[in-house]
């Protein structure tokens, strides 16, 4: 045990682009964080980058992707083959009639016409999916707070059909929502808040912002947002998705050049596809990669014509959910100065969840809003309800207003959902004259630091930035995306597993999303079934574990990296 | 050496030696050559080889951009602004202001109107039993689900509704959508691929253009309603097929029509459609947001309205926001289409589900109309009745079927721009609105649109409108025209 830079756990040769990397520069990119404590930087003097972008930061950035061991990248992929081989196997058997079909089937009278699925899709569904597909929509019947009720369900066909038992999994702890601030409750003044105006205004709106359904709540819900975010405006839609979706074709067009993070959510990517504007892919996070996107592209223009572009659009999250990474916003800003483009901050996850009050990952790092031409984010997540929104300046919201697919054809949000929305936000701003929201926010950030540094002492592979409540834990192969599912709930633990496609085909794993609503009760009991999922199914696959220091109290600079 | 090489035979060994002769007479001439000849034709070798090798060396210099030219281009370049500009008086952008519920009273920006605006077809929006039911999901399960279907966003409520849903449309399976719009434009998408051909109607409403264009399907487009075209171009594809049988064998072939159509009030011709289907083997997507909870004699839509089989329409699409009043959208159909949107349907794979209280909403709402099948006869009534008493408005023609809730009224003849139409309409909206009678125009982006319908005040009946109140809003849309466009 050696002591580590700077309070910083890398300690590994520094890279020429830029990065103190701790150790995997794959596939040619970087997927580790820079030393920016202000000592590691001057012990590092010689490396040109991060002395210029350390000086962006103003607090660390501590970010990890430990490399996948080949050992495990090995084993995952004969996993595969295995799987892939049985597959094939049973669909020999399948098209002989000797296992029994479960899947629903095509018509009689349209067995001629083209097949309406491709069949690699089918396959991948049929054989490997199947298998586990138990670990993922179960159905809840409770309020998705710190803990949940589940329905019991069983198959008698391996998956192909699941029948309710009628009994209910009591008080299973809730690992899996997006429950951030813990505002997603059945008692207290939102419930009651939102259930006065249910009974006043009713629960749909049967007309677009643009027609007759602009309601003087929708008005009330754009100033608050407006202020919270502080920026000169803003526009609330009713889903979060299609605020990505609908509201990218507004701003760019033919002849426009959006630059999206490769890890993107699928809103993004549909939004900038449906803008019509050419799009190019930079490497997750990674700023040289941007850099040089940025650089060819104003120096060489539109392809073909060779016209120079009319604007640039980066589009970037603030935390993203699969890797539990945050945006290196700092320098994202930076670039985005130097080469005069927009950018695009979609907060989905961050909102409420970063910052010492909740601002997102603006406040987070302290920067002023204003730098970031358009600031999106959902009322999903922190805020316990349902929608996204639009800030940024008054130009930007006033043409969303006559040009937003959203408010031109789709129904506008529902008042209930609105007012549960106003009141939760005025808890987080501490406009509700009591002390809660901020407490929530400290709780999640408290809870977050705690959670992610017991799992790195018990070995584990955690991915993301350390102040992220979204938590990636690795499992690589694909068996144990089951095994890790189901033995959790054994335990009453409800977790998210996620495999291919929404991961790369290797990088399978769990995740946890951390909530102010988690006492150290419920997260101490989880910590203690997780260890014990980990021995037993070999999770453990850390050559970087943590040491803990358990006679002293919790203080991040004092944290050593030991190899083993 | 080869030369004197014994084994050869006697033709070649003569070749050989008229060779042999020539390379002699070669380095006989090279030593006869004079020396300054030799140094020229040394130097011209020379020059031919620097000039090989300079010129590709030249060239790379002019295409490569020094730093600092690089760095001038970047200062250079300017970019547009992130938004244009948006005059202050555009006709968009100052929305009516509700206040309170928008309901069959509707308070708009301050004057209370009896509404003729909302699709709040069957009064189901301020309905207290709906309420009720809504209340009762608030206090079980809060407003907001924190996360999408797979993830522990599916509550029981959301499988009793589509339950529900099947089980009222008569099919096997629904999937529901946490917003209207994203019903149909995420179902198009999550069967037709690129390379698969769509056929569409012109009037077909912005979700579904979405929808095709998120598919990158070769898109052909009929006439409104006009089957003969419909089957014009399925023909000319079939001719195409049969050139290149291997393709044909893969490409998928959809028909996408409405119900009921947002853009023009118009039914589609269902039974020729479904003629057609079987005979060019495309399959028929319905988008029923207005005519589900409409038409039919139990409010099932289209397909009831022409007693169509409904395992023929291999998918139905319709939000939940207009008859049911409450938010969101479903499909359904047979389990082997739906099932398929649950890994494949974007915008209920990737997005936060319903809201409990909503899908609770929807559930009562769809007791109502299973309680009351009477209500679709009311709302078809009146719908005739306001439809007829409009004929022969001063300057207006109706636009729509007779017993479509939402219809639109069109200038006779237009003024010549677009700007000046909205704005004449408008007046009329105003005026009628003055009076106690909410309208709205219907509202388009004129860029976006595939084919921009003309402008139009667009009208809503629903069954909670009296006679009287039906009588009062055609007499004073007839006045209001009659000021206004004499």
């Amino acid at each position: 045990m050696r002591p580590g830079p700077g309070g910083c756990c890398c300690r590994r040769p520094a890279l020429p682009n830029g990065c103190v990397a701790n150790g995997e520069l794959r596939n040619g990119y970087v997927r580790s964080s820079p030393a920016v404590a202000a000592a590691s930087a001057a012990a590092s003097s010689q490396i040109h980058h991060v002395t210029q972008n350390g000086g962006l930061y103003k607090r660390p950035f501590n970010e990890a992707f430990e490399e996948t061991p080949m050992l495990v990248a090995v084993l995952t992929y004969v996993g595969y083959g295995v799987l892939t081989l049985f597959g094939y196997l049973r669909d020999f058997l399948r098209h002989w009639r000797i296992e029994k079909c479960h899947h629903a089937t095509e018509r009689e009278e349209q067995k001629d016409f083209v097949s309406l699925y491709q069949d690699f899709e089918n396959f991948y569904t049929r054989n490997l999916y199947m298998r586990i597909r138990d670990n993922w929509n179960r159905p809840i019947c409770s309020v998705p707070g710190a803990k949940v009720d589940i329905m019991e369900r069983h198959s008698h066909d391996y998956n192909w059909s699941f029948k309710y038992t009628g009994n209910i999994i009591k008080d299973v702890i809730n690992m899996g929502s997006y429950n951030y601030l813990g505002f997603a409750k059945n008692t207290g003044t939102c419930k009651e808040a939102a259930a006065r105006v249910l009974e006043e205004y009713g629960a749909g709106v049967c007309s677009s912002r643009q027609e007759i359904g602009n309601l003087d709540k929708h008005e009330e819900l754009e100033k608050l947002v407006a202020r919270f975010l502080g920026v000169e405006a803003a526009m609330a839609y009713g889903m979060g998705f299609a605020t990505n979706s609908m509201n990218i074709p507004a701003i760019v067009g033919k002849g426009c050049l959006i630059l999206s993070d490769e890890l993107n959510h699928a809103s993004l990517v549909l939004g900038a596809r449906l803008s019509g504007a050419t799009i190019r892919i930079f490497k997750h996070n990674n700023m040289q990669s941007l850099e040089k996107l940025l650089k060819d592209a104003i120096v060489y223009g539109q392809p073909r014509t060779r016209r120079p572009w009319k604007k640039i659009l980066i589009l970037v999250e603030g935390i993203y959910s699969m890797e539990g990474s945050i945006v290196r916003l700092p320098e994202v800003i930076a670039l985005k100065k130097k080469y005069k483009s927009y950018l695009y901050l979609d907060e989905a996850h961050s909102i409420g969840a970063l910052g010492p009050t909740g601002r997102g990952v603006v406040e987070y790092f302290g920067l002023n809003p204003e730098d970031v031409d358009v600031m999106m984010g959902t009322f999903t997540k922190s805020f316990g309800a349902a929608g996204g929104y639009i800030g940024g300046r008054k130009e930007l919201i006033d043409y969303l207003r006559t040009h937003s697919h959203s408010a031109v054809y789709a129904t506008s949000l529902s008042p209930p959902v609105v007012e549960q929305i106003i009141t939760s936000m005025k808890c987080v701003m501490g406009e509700d004259g009591t002390n809660l929201g901020k407490e929530c926010v400290q709780q999640l950030a408290e809870n977050t630091r705690y959670f992610r540094r017991r799992l790195k002492e018990m070995g584990f592979i955690i991915y993301g930035n350390e102040d992220s409540p979204v938590v990636p834990l690795m499992l690589y192969m694909p068996a144990k995306i089951g095994a890790f599912g189901r033995e959790m709930l054994k335990r009453n633990i409800g977790v998210v597993v996620v495999g291919f496609p929404a991961t790369p085909i290797i990088e399978s794993r769990a995740r946890f999303c951390l909530s102010a609503a988690h006492t150290k009760e419920i997260l101490d009991t989880a910590l203690k079934e997780i260890n014990e999922v980990g021995d037993l199914l070999q999770l453990k696959y850390s050559r970087h574990r943590l040491v803990p220091l358990l006679d002293r109290p919790f203080d991040e600079t004092t944290y050593e990296e030991t190899e083993d | 050496m080869a030369l004197h090489n014994p084994g050869s035979s006697l033709p070649s060994a003569m070749a050989m030696v008229g060779e042999q002769w020539v390379l002699v007479e070669m380095v006989q001439a090279l030593y006869e050559a004079p020396a300054y000849h030799l140094i020229l034709e040394g130097i011209l070798i020379l020059w031919i080889i620097r000039l090989l090798f300079s010129k590709t060396y030249k060239l790379q210099e002019r295409s490569d951009l020094t730093a600092k030219e690089k760095e001038e281009l970047i200062e250079e370049w300017q970019p547009e602004p992130l938004v244009p500009p948006v005059s202050k008086d555009h006709p968009a952008l100052n929305y009516n202001i509700v206040s309170g519920p928008p309901g069959h009273k509707i308070v708009v920006n301050g004057k209370e109107c009896i509404n003729f605006a909302s699709f709040n077809f069957l009064g189901l929006l301020d309905n207290s039993r709906v309420k009720e039911a809504a209340l009762a999901s608030l206090k079980k399960y809060g407003v907001g689900t924190c996360g999408p279907r797979g993830f522990y966003g599916t509550f029981d409520v959301h499988l009793e509704l589509e339950e529900r849903l099947a089980k009222f449309m008569e099919t096997e399976e629904a999937i529901i959508y946490s917003y209207g719009f994203a019903t149909i434009a995420s179902a198009i998408p999550a069967y037709s691929k690129r390379g698969d051909i769509i056929f569409v109607d012109r009037a077909a409403c912005f979700a579904i253009q979405k929808g095709l264009q998120a598919s990158r399907s070769d898109i052909k487009v009929f006439e409104h309603n006009d089957i003969a075209h419909l089957e014009y171009l399925l023909k000319e594809q079939e001719i195409e097929d049969q050139k290149n049988p291997r393709k044909a064998r893969v490409t998928r072939r959809f028909i996408v029509v409405e119900g009921l159509y947002m853009n023009t009030g118009s039914i589609c011709p269902l039974p020729e459609l479904v003629k057609l289907k079987y005979k060019y083997k495309a399959r028929i997507f319905l988008e029923e947001s207005l005519s589900f909870g409409v038409l039919g004699e139990h409010g099932r839509g289209v397909t009831e309205h022409f007693g169509i089989n409904i395992d023929d329409i291999d998918l139905i699409s319709a939000n939940m926001e207009n008859s049911l009043a409450s938010i969101g959208g479903f499909c359904c159909g047979r389990s082997f289409v739906i099932d398929h949107q649950r890994l494949s349907g974007q915008g209920y794979c990737f997005s936060a589900s319903l809201p409990p209280l909503l899908a609770a909403a929807a559930i009562e709402a769809l007791n109502i109309m299973e309680e009351n099948p009477d209500i679709f006869q009311v709302l078809r009534k009146k719908c005739k009745q306001i439809h007829k008493a409009l004929q022969g408005t001063y300057g207006l023609r109706v636009v729509g079927e007779s017993f479509s809730p939402a219809f639109h009224l069109q200038l006779e003849e237009s003024t010549g721009s677009r700007e000046n139409d909205i704005k004449l309409l408008q007046r009329i909206v105003d005026q009628c609105m003055n009076r106690n009678i909410a309208l709205t125009q219907a509202h388009y982006l004129e860029k976006e649109e595939k084919s921009l319908p003309p402008p139009s005040i667009r009208i809503v009946v629903t069954v909670e409108q009296t006679d009287k109140e039906l009588d009062k809003a055609a007499s004073t849309i007839k006045e209001a025209a009659q000021s206004i466009l004499n």
